[in-house]
Protein backbone atom coordinates (compact mmCIF):
# COMPACT_ATOMS: atom_id res chain seq x y z
CA UNK A 1 0.00 0.00 0.00
CA UNK A 2 3.00 2.75 1.21
CA UNK A 3 6.06 3.43 -1.61
CA UNK A 4 9.56 4.02 -0.33
CA UNK A 5 11.67 5.65 -2.89
CA UNK A 6 14.45 2.89 -4.32
CA UNK A 7 16.48 3.69 -6.92
CA UNK A 8 20.16 2.23 -8.25
CA UNK A 9 19.41 -1.34 -6.91
CA UNK A 10 22.39 -3.94 -8.04
CA UNK A 11 23.03 -7.31 -6.47
CA UNK A 12 26.35 -7.69 -4.56
CA UNK A 13 28.59 -10.93 -4.34
CA UNK A 14 30.50 -11.45 -1.25
CA UNK A 15 33.83 -12.54 -1.84
CA UNK A 16 32.82 -16.42 -2.37
CA UNK A 17 30.98 -14.97 -5.64
CA UNK A 18 27.76 -15.58 -4.30
CA UNK A 19 24.85 -13.46 -4.63
CA UNK A 20 24.95 -11.25 -1.18
CA UNK A 21 22.52 -9.05 -1.21
CA UNK A 22 21.14 -6.06 -3.07
CA UNK A 23 22.81 -2.51 -3.06
CA UNK A 24 20.41 0.18 -3.05
CA UNK A 25 19.41 4.14 -2.73
CA UNK A 26 16.38 4.14 -0.05
CA UNK A 27 15.14 7.32 0.26
CA UNK A 28 18.34 8.97 -0.86
CA UNK A 29 20.55 6.76 1.17
CA UNK A 30 22.97 3.91 0.04
CA UNK A 31 22.05 0.64 1.76
CA UNK A 32 22.53 -2.60 2.06
CA UNK A 33 19.23 -5.30 1.92
CA UNK A 34 19.98 -8.73 2.79
CA UNK A 35 18.27 -11.30 0.46
CA UNK A 36 15.79 -11.81 3.90
CA UNK A 37 12.06 -12.18 2.84
CA UNK A 38 11.58 -11.04 6.49
CA UNK A 39 13.56 -7.92 5.91
CA UNK A 40 10.75 -5.25 4.77
CA UNK A 41 13.16 -3.76 2.39
CA UNK A 42 14.28 -6.81 0.43
CA UNK A 43 9.96 -7.76 0.40
CA UNK A 44 9.06 -3.73 -0.90
CA UNK A 45 12.20 -4.51 -3.50
CA UNK A 46 10.52 -7.90 -5.08
CA UNK A 47 7.09 -5.83 -4.60
CA UNK A 48 8.48 -2.88 -6.63
CA UNK A 49 10.44 -5.57 -9.08
CA UNK A 50 6.61 -7.19 -9.31
CA UNK A 51 5.31 -3.91 -10.36
CA UNK A 52 7.35 -2.88 -13.07
CA UNK A 53 8.29 -0.16 -11.19
CA UNK A 54 12.02 -0.94 -10.40
CA UNK A 55 15.35 -3.13 -12.15
CA UNK A 56 17.80 -4.46 -10.00
CA UNK A 57 20.95 -4.76 -12.04
CA UNK A 58 23.19 -7.64 -12.02
CA UNK A 59 26.65 -7.68 -10.15
CA UNK A 60 29.51 -6.09 -11.43
CA UNK B 1 -10.25 0.25 43.10
CA UNK B 2 -11.25 -2.40 46.02
CA UNK B 3 -9.21 -5.72 46.14
CA UNK B 4 -11.82 -7.66 45.27
CA UNK B 5 -12.18 -5.61 41.63
CA UNK B 6 -8.16 -6.57 41.49
CA UNK B 7 -8.42 -10.27 41.91
CA UNK B 8 -11.66 -10.33 39.45
CA UNK B 9 -9.68 -8.22 36.52
CA UNK B 10 -6.67 -10.36 37.48
CA UNK B 11 -8.50 -14.06 37.42
CA UNK B 12 -10.68 -12.49 34.08
CA UNK B 13 -6.77 -11.88 32.68
CA UNK B 14 -5.87 -15.63 33.73
CA UNK B 15 -8.36 -16.76 31.63
CA UNK B 16 -7.09 -14.58 28.99
CA UNK B 17 -3.71 -16.36 28.79
CA UNK B 18 -1.65 -13.18 29.93
CA UNK B 19 -0.60 -11.43 32.86
CA UNK B 20 -2.88 -9.06 33.56
CA UNK B 21 -1.99 -5.82 31.67
CA UNK B 22 1.03 -7.12 29.26
CA UNK B 23 1.18 -4.57 26.60
CA UNK B 24 1.35 -5.72 22.93
CA UNK B 25 2.50 -2.24 22.08
CA UNK B 26 6.32 -1.18 22.28
CA UNK B 27 7.34 2.26 23.32
CA UNK B 28 4.02 3.38 24.08
CA UNK B 29 5.58 5.83 26.47
CA UNK B 30 6.87 7.28 23.42
CA UNK B 31 10.57 7.20 25.29
CA UNK B 32 12.68 5.68 22.92
CA UNK B 33 13.40 7.45 19.94
CA UNK B 34 17.21 6.23 18.60
CA UNK B 35 16.81 7.80 15.39
CA UNK B 36 16.24 12.15 16.18
CA UNK B 37 13.81 13.87 18.12
CA UNK B 38 12.76 15.29 15.27
CA UNK B 39 11.71 15.27 11.84
CA UNK B 40 9.82 17.02 8.68
CA UNK B 41 9.63 14.22 6.19
CA UNK B 42 6.22 13.49 4.62
CA UNK B 43 7.32 9.94 3.18
CA UNK B 44 6.61 6.66 5.11
CA UNK B 45 8.75 5.82 7.46
CA UNK B 46 10.41 5.33 11.34
CA UNK B 47 11.59 9.12 11.62
CA UNK B 48 11.52 9.69 15.68
CA UNK B 49 10.00 7.42 18.70
CA UNK B 50 10.64 4.17 18.08
CA UNK B 51 8.24 1.91 16.84
CA UNK B 52 5.75 4.03 15.31
CA UNK B 53 6.08 5.34 11.51
CA UNK B 54 4.34 8.46 10.39
CA UNK B 55 2.54 7.17 6.85
CA UNK B 56 1.37 10.18 4.10
CA UNK B 57 0.16 8.56 0.95
CA UNK B 58 -0.15 10.81 -2.21
CA UNK B 59 -0.02 14.43 -0.18
CA UNK B 60 1.18 17.02 -1.94
CA UNK B 61 0.65 20.67 0.03
CA UNK B 62 1.51 19.27 3.58
CA UNK B 63 4.37 20.14 5.48
CA UNK B 64 4.53 19.00 9.13
CA UNK B 65 7.29 18.79 11.99
CA UNK B 66 6.78 15.01 13.97
CA UNK B 67 8.57 14.96 17.43
CA UNK B 68 9.60 13.17 20.74
CA UNK B 69 7.74 16.13 22.87
CA UNK B 70 7.85 16.28 26.39
CA UNK B 71 4.01 17.80 26.73
CA UNK B 72 2.90 15.25 28.69
CA UNK B 73 -0.90 14.59 30.81
CA UNK B 74 -0.24 15.72 34.00
CA UNK B 75 0.13 13.39 36.78
CA UNK B 76 -0.14 10.02 34.62
CA UNK B 77 3.78 9.06 35.12
CA UNK B 78 4.64 9.91 31.14
CA UNK B 79 7.50 12.08 30.10
CA UNK B 80 6.99 11.94 26.80
CA UNK B 81 4.47 12.17 23.62
CA UNK B 82 4.87 11.94 20.10
CA UNK B 83 3.61 15.31 17.99
CA UNK B 84 2.60 15.98 14.76
CA UNK B 85 2.43 19.40 14.13
CA UNK B 86 1.03 20.53 10.95
CA UNK B 87 2.77 23.92 9.83
CA UNK B 88 1.30 23.53 6.30
CA UNK B 89 -2.10 22.68 5.80
CA UNK B 90 -3.21 19.78 3.06
CA UNK B 91 -5.99 22.54 1.87
CA UNK B 92 -7.73 20.05 -0.69
CA UNK B 93 -7.57 16.71 0.46
CA UNK B 94 -7.54 13.88 -2.91
CA UNK B 95 -9.29 10.85 -3.35
CA UNK B 96 -6.07 8.91 -2.88
CA UNK B 97 -4.46 11.01 -0.14
CA UNK B 98 -4.02 9.31 3.26
CA UNK B 99 -2.38 10.82 6.47
CA UNK B 100 -1.92 8.07 9.53
CA UNK B 101 0.32 6.86 12.32
CA UNK B 102 0.61 3.00 12.89
CA UNK B 103 2.64 0.47 14.68
CA UNK B 104 2.72 -3.22 13.53
CA UNK B 105 2.96 -6.33 15.82
CA UNK B 106 5.09 -9.46 15.51
CA UNK B 107 2.56 -12.44 14.24
CA UNK B 108 4.45 -14.67 16.74
CA UNK B 109 3.74 -12.60 19.51
CA UNK B 110 0.10 -12.72 19.19
CA UNK B 111 -0.71 -16.50 19.22
CA UNK B 112 -2.42 -16.51 22.45
CA UNK B 113 -5.25 -14.14 21.07
CA UNK B 114 -6.08 -17.53 19.84
CA UNK B 115 -7.51 -15.63 16.23
CA UNK B 116 -9.11 -18.05 14.04
CA UNK B 117 -10.89 -19.77 16.68
CA UNK B 118 -13.93 -19.64 18.75
CA UNK B 119 -11.99 -18.69 21.48
CA UNK B 120 -10.33 -15.56 20.10
CA UNK B 121 -9.80 -12.90 22.76
CA UNK B 122 -11.38 -9.72 22.85
CA UNK B 123 -8.50 -6.49 22.92
CA UNK B 124 -8.90 -2.81 24.43
CA UNK B 125 -6.25 -0.23 23.29
CA UNK B 126 -5.94 2.58 25.60
CA UNK B 127 -4.09 6.03 24.81
CA UNK B 128 -3.45 9.43 25.58
CA UNK B 129 -3.98 11.82 23.32
CA UNK B 130 -4.85 15.96 23.11
CA UNK B 131 -5.59 17.98 19.53
CA UNK B 132 -6.23 21.02 18.66
CA UNK B 133 -8.83 19.70 16.17
CA UNK B 134 -12.29 18.45 17.77
CA UNK B 135 -14.24 15.69 15.94
CA UNK B 136 -14.10 12.19 15.41
CA UNK B 137 -11.03 10.11 13.83
CA UNK B 138 -10.43 6.83 13.00
CA UNK B 139 -8.76 4.15 14.41
CA UNK B 140 -7.78 0.59 12.55
CA UNK B 141 -6.77 -2.58 13.45
CA UNK B 142 -5.47 -4.10 10.33
CA UNK B 143 -4.86 -8.44 10.15
CA UNK B 144 -2.29 -8.20 8.00
CA UNK B 145 -2.14 -11.86 7.68
CA UNK B 146 -5.75 -12.73 6.80
CA UNK B 147 -6.46 -9.02 5.45
CA UNK B 148 -9.27 -8.35 7.31
CA UNK B 149 -9.91 -5.72 9.62
CA UNK B 150 -11.62 -3.88 12.08
CA UNK B 151 -12.27 0.00 11.77
CA UNK B 152 -13.12 2.05 15.43
CA UNK B 153 -13.22 5.68 16.25
CA UNK B 154 -12.52 7.92 18.71
CA UNK B 155 -13.78 12.07 19.82
CA UNK B 156 -11.25 14.19 20.47
CA UNK B 157 -14.08 16.34 22.53
CA UNK B 158 -12.14 19.48 23.72
CA UNK B 159 -9.46 21.04 21.93
CA UNK B 160 -5.79 20.82 23.25
CA UNK B 161 -6.88 18.98 26.09
CA UNK B 162 -5.35 15.46 27.01
CA UNK B 163 -8.03 13.25 27.18
CA UNK B 164 -7.92 9.22 27.72
CA UNK B 165 -9.18 6.78 25.41
CA UNK B 166 -9.99 3.35 25.25
CA UNK B 167 -11.44 1.04 22.67
CA UNK B 168 -12.16 -2.29 22.68
CA UNK B 169 -12.87 -4.90 19.98
CA UNK B 170 -13.94 -8.63 19.84
CA UNK B 171 -11.76 -11.48 18.94
CA UNK B 172 -11.98 -12.62 15.13
CA UNK B 173 -13.12 -16.27 15.13
CA UNK B 174 -13.36 -16.35 11.36
CA UNK B 175 -11.57 -19.17 10.15
CA UNK B 176 -9.16 -17.64 8.20
CA UNK B 177 -7.89 -15.01 10.80
CA UNK B 178 -4.95 -16.17 12.69
CA UNK B 179 -2.33 -14.55 13.05
CA UNK B 180 1.12 -16.30 11.33
CA UNK B 181 2.97 -17.74 13.89
CA UNK B 182 6.20 -15.83 12.75
CA UNK B 183 8.57 -12.43 12.72
CA UNK B 184 6.21 -11.12 10.13
CA UNK B 185 4.04 -8.31 10.90
CA UNK B 186 0.98 -9.50 11.44
CA UNK B 187 -1.33 -6.84 13.42
CA UNK B 188 -1.74 -2.99 12.21
CA UNK B 189 -2.64 -0.54 14.61
CA UNK B 190 -3.43 3.31 12.63
CA UNK B 191 -4.31 6.48 14.35
CA UNK B 192 -6.26 8.21 10.85
CA UNK B 193 -5.40 12.15 10.47
CA UNK B 194 -6.91 12.18 6.91
CA UNK B 195 -8.35 10.18 4.32
CA UNK B 196 -9.40 11.14 1.06
CA UNK B 197 -12.86 9.52 -0.67
CA UNK B 198 -10.41 6.27 -1.54
CA UNK B 199 -10.00 5.24 1.81
CA UNK B 200 -13.59 5.79 2.76
CA UNK B 201 -16.90 4.06 2.12
CA UNK B 202 -18.84 2.10 4.21
CA UNK B 203 -16.81 0.54 6.93
CA UNK B 204 -17.45 -2.36 8.71
CA UNK B 205 -17.04 -1.71 12.77
CA UNK B 206 -16.41 -5.67 13.86
CA UNK B 207 -13.91 -7.84 11.83
CA UNK B 208 -14.49 -8.19 8.30
CA UNK B 209 -12.48 -8.72 4.87
CA UNK B 210 -10.26 -5.91 4.49
CA UNK B 211 -11.02 -3.91 0.96
CA UNK B 212 -9.30 -0.26 0.64
CA UNK B 213 -11.91 1.52 -0.35
CA UNK B 214 -14.29 0.80 2.79
CA UNK B 215 -12.53 0.06 5.30
CA UNK B 216 -9.95 2.37 5.70
CA UNK B 217 -11.40 5.16 7.62
CA UNK B 218 -15.28 6.70 8.20
CA UNK B 219 -16.03 9.24 5.82
CA UNK B 220 -17.18 11.28 8.62
CA UNK B 221 -13.98 11.53 10.38
CA UNK B 222 -11.72 14.79 10.62
CA UNK B 223 -9.22 16.34 8.34
CA UNK B 224 -6.90 17.38 11.01
CA UNK B 225 -4.21 17.99 7.99
CA UNK B 226 -6.90 20.25 6.43
CA UNK B 227 -5.17 23.28 8.34
CA UNK B 228 -2.58 24.04 10.52
CA UNK B 229 -2.40 22.48 14.27
CA UNK B 230 -1.07 20.35 16.64
CA UNK B 231 -1.93 16.41 17.68
CA UNK B 232 -0.28 14.40 20.60
CA UNK B 233 -0.52 10.78 21.87
CA UNK B 234 1.06 9.15 24.40
CA UNK B 235 0.82 5.77 26.53
CA UNK B 236 -0.47 3.65 24.06
CA UNK B 237 -1.38 0.17 25.41
CA UNK B 238 -3.00 -2.62 24.07
CA UNK B 239 -4.00 -5.86 26.36
CA UNK B 240 -5.94 -8.72 26.26
CA UNK B 241 -9.40 -8.35 27.32
CA UNK B 242 -12.61 -5.90 27.76
CA UNK B 243 -10.90 -3.63 30.54
CA UNK B 244 -8.53 -1.33 29.98
CA UNK B 245 -5.68 -1.51 32.73
CA UNK B 246 -3.06 1.20 33.61
CA UNK B 247 0.23 1.66 31.66
CA UNK B 248 3.01 -0.20 33.14
CA UNK B 249 5.32 1.76 32.77
CA UNK B 250 9.00 0.00 31.86
CA UNK B 251 12.91 1.01 32.54
CA UNK B 252 14.13 3.02 29.91
CA UNK B 253 16.47 -0.16 29.01
CA UNK B 254 13.90 -2.87 28.80
CA UNK B 255 12.03 -0.69 26.47
CA UNK B 256 15.28 0.19 24.40
CA UNK B 257 16.13 -3.42 24.16
CA UNK B 258 12.81 -3.99 22.46
CA UNK B 259 13.36 -1.37 20.16
CA UNK B 260 16.77 -2.62 19.24
CA UNK B 261 14.98 -5.53 18.02
CA UNK B 262 13.69 -3.63 14.96
CA UNK B 263 16.48 -1.03 15.06
CA UNK B 264 19.89 -0.09 16.12
CA UNK B 265 22.12 2.40 15.51
CA UNK B 266 25.99 4.06 16.84
CA UNK B 267 26.77 7.37 15.62
CA UNK B 268 30.03 7.48 17.48
CA UNK B 269 32.37 8.46 14.88
CA UNK B 270 35.35 5.04 15.00
CA UNK B 271 33.07 3.10 17.11
CA UNK B 272 34.40 -0.15 15.17
CA UNK B 273 37.53 -0.82 13.31
CA UNK B 274 39.04 -3.23 10.39
CA UNK B 275 41.59 -5.70 11.28
CA UNK B 276 43.42 -8.22 9.37
CA UNK B 277 42.05 -11.33 9.14
CA UNK B 278 43.96 -12.73 5.91
CA UNK B 279 46.81 -11.93 4.43
CA UNK B 280 44.50 -9.67 1.98
CA UNK B 281 41.57 -8.48 3.67
CA UNK B 282 40.54 -6.63 6.39
CA UNK B 283 36.66 -7.58 8.17
CA UNK B 284 34.96 -5.20 10.28
CA UNK B 285 32.39 -6.42 12.22
CA UNK B 286 29.79 -5.14 14.56
CA UNK B 287 28.05 -6.99 17.18
CA UNK B 288 24.25 -6.34 17.78
CA UNK B 289 23.21 -5.32 21.11
CA UNK B 290 20.33 -7.72 20.83
CA UNK B 291 19.16 -10.12 18.46
CA UNK B 292 17.57 -8.43 15.67
CA UNK B 293 13.68 -9.59 14.37
CA UNK B 294 15.76 -10.00 10.71
CA UNK B 295 18.45 -9.35 8.95
CA UNK B 296 18.32 -5.98 8.77
CA UNK B 297 19.19 -3.11 6.35
CA UNK B 298 22.57 -1.73 6.82
CA UNK B 299 23.58 1.67 6.13
CA UNK B 300 27.03 1.71 7.06
CA UNK B 301 29.59 4.84 6.82
CA UNK B 302 33.24 4.06 6.48
CA UNK B 303 36.09 6.64 7.25
CA UNK B 304 37.79 5.26 3.87
CA UNK B 305 37.65 2.36 1.30
CA UNK B 306 34.27 0.59 0.31
CA UNK B 307 33.42 -2.45 2.20
CA UNK B 308 30.97 -5.73 1.18
CA UNK B 309 28.57 -7.27 3.73
CA UNK B 310 29.67 -10.58 4.29
CA UNK B 311 27.38 -12.96 5.91
CA UNK B 312 25.51 -11.27 8.12
CA UNK B 313 22.78 -11.99 10.02
CA UNK B 314 20.40 -10.95 12.55
CA UNK B 315 22.92 -11.29 15.57
CA UNK B 316 25.73 -9.32 13.76
CA UNK B 317 27.02 -7.40 11.07
CA UNK B 318 30.31 -7.48 9.27
CA UNK B 319 31.76 -6.58 6.00
CA UNK B 320 35.54 -6.85 4.37
CA UNK B 321 37.80 -5.14 1.96
CA UNK B 322 40.70 -5.91 0.10
CA UNK B 323 43.48 -4.57 2.06
CA UNK B 324 47.07 -6.33 2.64
CA UNK B 325 49.34 -6.15 5.90
CA UNK B 326 51.17 -3.38 4.23
CA UNK B 327 48.05 -0.54 3.58
CA UNK B 328 48.52 1.66 6.12
CA UNK B 329 45.01 3.72 5.81
CA UNK B 330 43.00 3.13 8.48
CA UNK B 331 39.27 1.67 8.37
CA UNK B 332 36.89 2.72 10.78
CA UNK B 333 32.81 3.00 10.86
CA UNK B 334 31.48 6.49 11.18
CA UNK B 335 28.27 5.72 12.24
CA UNK B 336 26.16 2.35 11.69
CA UNK B 337 22.59 2.10 11.25
CA UNK B 338 20.46 -1.53 10.90
CA UNK B 339 16.66 -1.32 10.03
CA UNK B 340 14.78 -4.33 11.01
CA UNK B 341 11.74 -2.65 11.28
CA UNK B 342 8.11 -4.40 9.94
Amino acid sequence: MYSITITNAQYYNDLDGNQAGIKATINSTEMFVPLDPANSDYAEILRQVDAGTLTIQDAD
Amino acid sequence: MSRARDFADLAGAADAGTVAGTNLIINGDMAVAQRGTSSTSVTDGYYTVDRFSFTPVATDELAVTHSQSTTVPSGQGFANSWKLEVTTAETALAADELCIFRQQIEGQNLQHLAYGTSSAKSLTLSFWVRSSLIGKYSCLFYNLDATRTNLQSFTINTADTWEYKTITIDGDTDSGAGFDNDNGGSLQVAWIFAAGTDWTGTPHTGWGAHTQTDDYAFSDQVNFIAQTGTFYITGVKLEVGSTATPFLHESYGENLAKCQRYYWQNTTNAAYYAYQYVSTYKALPVFFPVPMRATPTADVSYSSGSFTPYQDDEYHFKAYIASSYTDTTGYNTSYVKFNAEL
